[in-house]
């Protein structure tokens, strides 16, 4: 079976033929448990989301702040989340709403499991697509090959450090969407989104015709409606893991929290701050 | 010859060897597993290290450098005493404990200080797990004028509580890592999300002989001269090349330093002790070249102690600068390819060897060095009286006196003790 490459693209040509940004959301795997974590991607689709990066959860996320390390905490140590529930998670996300699902996690563990392996379970879980943020462009042909074979997209990340010749290779070997990561940093709420995020997605769009999202920061409507004016999708981590984590073991209200900020951030989206 | 007399040369960075490629790899091994957030600041480190490597007024700072401050060249010791219990083999200790700060650590320090200058940048930031690259860096950063933040795992600093004091005494902010195993995996995890947010003016100071390319070669070079001082002190003081190099590992920097002079000499053998913590075969150590399997951590590949889903998994050792699930690059190429043999040492092996040495030579080594010693005596025993050793002291043991006090029950039964330290020993 091949992967929903095509479904992914659908979803974000579809929000700009509506004159909006796409709403991106991000959930890790195996939190709070496998199947409310379940409940949590099929909640952010319910209230707006147009697609849903599932974490797979690491022992050593270098890339993220306080908040979704506590989550791939709790997925590893006190849910023991495997590969296989990650997998479970995208297949039934994708089969419950027909939306695209990808699988965001850091290399070692796709290195381990295999390639080839990761990339063939994932296409046949449904799967759009995969962003590995500790994959440079240098080393990841390997992974690309894969991908493209299974029908899955390959989402690199950007940097407002990366210069105009970096982001013109990155993207030449990227598809789906390139995630511009609106400030230098960890993953977490900020305050405010980072005033070169707009200047690095005119950087990227100069330079290639994928689909530009913005993410690291953005957590509420304001926000939402802010990046939408400039970027294609608004990308929201977490601010999700966070309604979770606020309701502790309540696991209907984590979820009903998921869905009301789902929608708050679909409403975000759909009237972009000039 | 010219008629000027010869400077010493101490800054020797490998100019012929077949590794690292251009990509930074060893065989299979290394390369640059990095975000892409980090690739500017880690190319410009790079940039900037191969027009250091050209450039004269560099080399002459360092050497300079090495000279004054450390005290290069390190000593060569002798150490009959205790090689009685190595079998009667002749044993040298190459005494990079004898350097400023107390550890073979000031020699990659140093030289990425002049880089950080070099680079423009004001600021340093470095991971520690003994405390001696702290230390070190703690160090470098007040004699030149640079803010510092020092990660360290929060197990780590009550383990190693006078380096702590050092570090503040010399000025660094030291943050305890609360994430994890709380030891220097984490501490290097915090570092790099130090990095990412601040790396304009920051420059990470890494460690050890692993992360991403260039640091494995760059620290490598750096530390070279331990090496290419024991093979020359070697060959004045006993007119042959040694049998066997012996170092601990754990992310490998000490063991580069001293193996990397000899690869060429293809009759020394060149050994890595690992620590074995409990015994390998109990699950808590954190030999990674004996018991790891290939992987990425840290920005490269090289052997790992993980899952089979590629968690890392959490690493033991009493040795806070041992206690690392990862292993530099170049490590896992020489062991892939044959030439350096790597062995693992248990806890109480050590510990017994850190005394022997402290009462038959009246050195007290580092619990890190202490495991080469103890590789050192098995070796020594292989090999008669013919041996010959040379094993590197990476670094003095005043740091591991409480550790030690506490695991040889040498404090006063009637002291109260502590039970929140006692629990860190164990």
């Amino acid at each position: 079976m091949s992967g929903n490459i095509t479904l992914l693209e659908q979803a974000i040509a579809g929000a700009r033929a509506e004159g909006r940004a796409a709403l991106v959301a991000y959930l890790p795997a195996g939190f709070p448990t496998v199947d409310g974590g379940i409940e949590a991607v099929k909640a952010a689709f319910e209230g707006g989301a147009d697609i849903v990066e599932v974490g797979l959860p690491h022992s050593d996320p270098v890339l993220d702040g306080p908040v979704i390390q506590t989550a791939d905490d709790i997925a590893l140590n006190r849910n023991h989340v495997r590969i296989a529930d990650v997998l479970r998670t995208v297949r039934e996300a994708f089969e419950a709403t027909g939306k695209p699902v990808l699988v965001m996690t850091y290399w070692n563990p796709v290195d381990r499991y295999g390639v080839e392996r990761f990339a063939a379970e994932l296409a046949a879980a449904g799967g759009a697509g995969c962003i590995l943020p500790d994959l440079p462009v240098e080393e990841s042909e390997g992974w690309r090959k894969a991908a493209f074979a299974h029908g899955l997209a390959t989402v690199f990340v950007v940097a407002p450090s990366s210069r105009d010749e970096r982001l013109a290779r990155i993207t030449a070997a990227g598809s789906g969407f390139v995630y511009a990561a609106s400030l230098m940093g960890v993953t977490g709420t900020r305050d405010s989104v980072g005033a070169q995020a707009a200047d690095l997605v005119r950087r990227t769009r100069a330079v290639t015709d994928l689909p530009v999202c913005v993410g690291l920061g953005v957590s509420n409507a304001a926000q939402a409606a802010e990046v939408a004016a400039f970027a294609d999708g608004v990308i929201v981590g977490s601010a999700f893991v966070k309604a979770i984590l606020t309701h502790g073991d309540d696991l209907a209200s984590g979820v009903a929290a998921v869905r009301e900020l789902a929608a708050a951030l679909a409403q975000g989206v759909r009237r972009p701050s000039a | 010859m010219s008629g000027s007399p010869e400077k010493p040369v101490f800054f020797l960075p490998d100019t012929e060897g077949p590794v690292p490629t251009p990509e930074g790899y060893f065989g299979v091994f290394g390369g640059k597993f990095i975000p892409e957030a980090l690739v500017a600041a880690v190319d410009e480190v790079a940039a900037e290290y191969e027009k250091a490597k050209a450039d004269p007024a560099f080399a002459a700072e360092l050497d300079a450098l090495m000279a004054d401050y450390t005290g290069r060249p390190s000593a060569l010791t002798e150490v009959p005493r205790f090689a009685r219990e190595a079998g009667g083999a002749r044993v040298f200790l190459k005494r990079e404990d004898l350097n400023h700060t107390g550890s073979h650590k000031i020699n990659n320090v140093l030289g990425q200080a002049l880089l950080t200058r070099r680079m423009g940048k004001t600021r340093v930031i470095a991971e520690t797990g003994a405390g001696q690259h702290g230390v070190a860096t703690a160090t470098a950063c007040a004699l030149f004028g640079l803010e510092c933040t020092i990660y360290m795992g929060e197990v780590d600093t009550r383990r190693q509580a006078l380096n702590v004091a050092r570090m503040r005494m010399l000025g660094a902010e030291v943050v305890a890592v609360k994430s994890g195993s709380r030891t220097l995996k984490d501490a290097i995890n915090e570092a790099f999300r130090d990095w990412v947010a601040n790396v304009d003016r920051t420059h990470y100071l890494f460690g050890t002989v692993a992360g991403p390319h260039p640091f494995p070669a760059l620290v490598r070079d750096f530390h070279r001269v331990i090496g290419v001082e024991a093979r020359r002190q070697l060959l004045e003081r006993t007119g042959r090349l040694p049998d066997a190099a012996v170092a601990c590992v754990g992310g490998g920097s000490n063991a580069m330093g001293l193996f990397h002079a000899f690869l060429p000499d293809a009759g020394v053998r060149l050994v890595g002790c690992e620590p074995a913590g409990h015994g390998v075969a109990t699950g808590e150590h954190a030999a990674t070249l004996t018991a790891g399997e290939p992987g990425i951590l840290h920005g490269s590949r090289s052997y790992v102690l993980q899952d089979d889903e590629g968690q890392i998994t959490e690493p033991y050792s009493i040795s806070a600068g041992l206690d690392y699930p990862g292993v530099g690059p170049e490590h896992s190429y020489l062991k892939d390819t044959g030439r350096a043999e790597y062995r693992a040492v248990t806890d109480d092996a050590a510990m017994q060897a850190l005394r022997l040495l402290s009462r038959t030579e009246g050195i007290i080594p580092a619990i890190e060095s202490a495991h080469a010693l103890a590789g050192a005596l098995e070796i020594g025993r292989e090999l008669g009286p013919e041996g010959l050793l040379v094993v590197n002291l990476s670094g003095r043991g005043d740091k591991d006196m409480d550790t030690a006090a506490r695991y040889f029950g040498l404090y006063d039964p009637t002291d109260d003790v502590d039970e929140e330290h006692e629990g860190a020993v164990q």
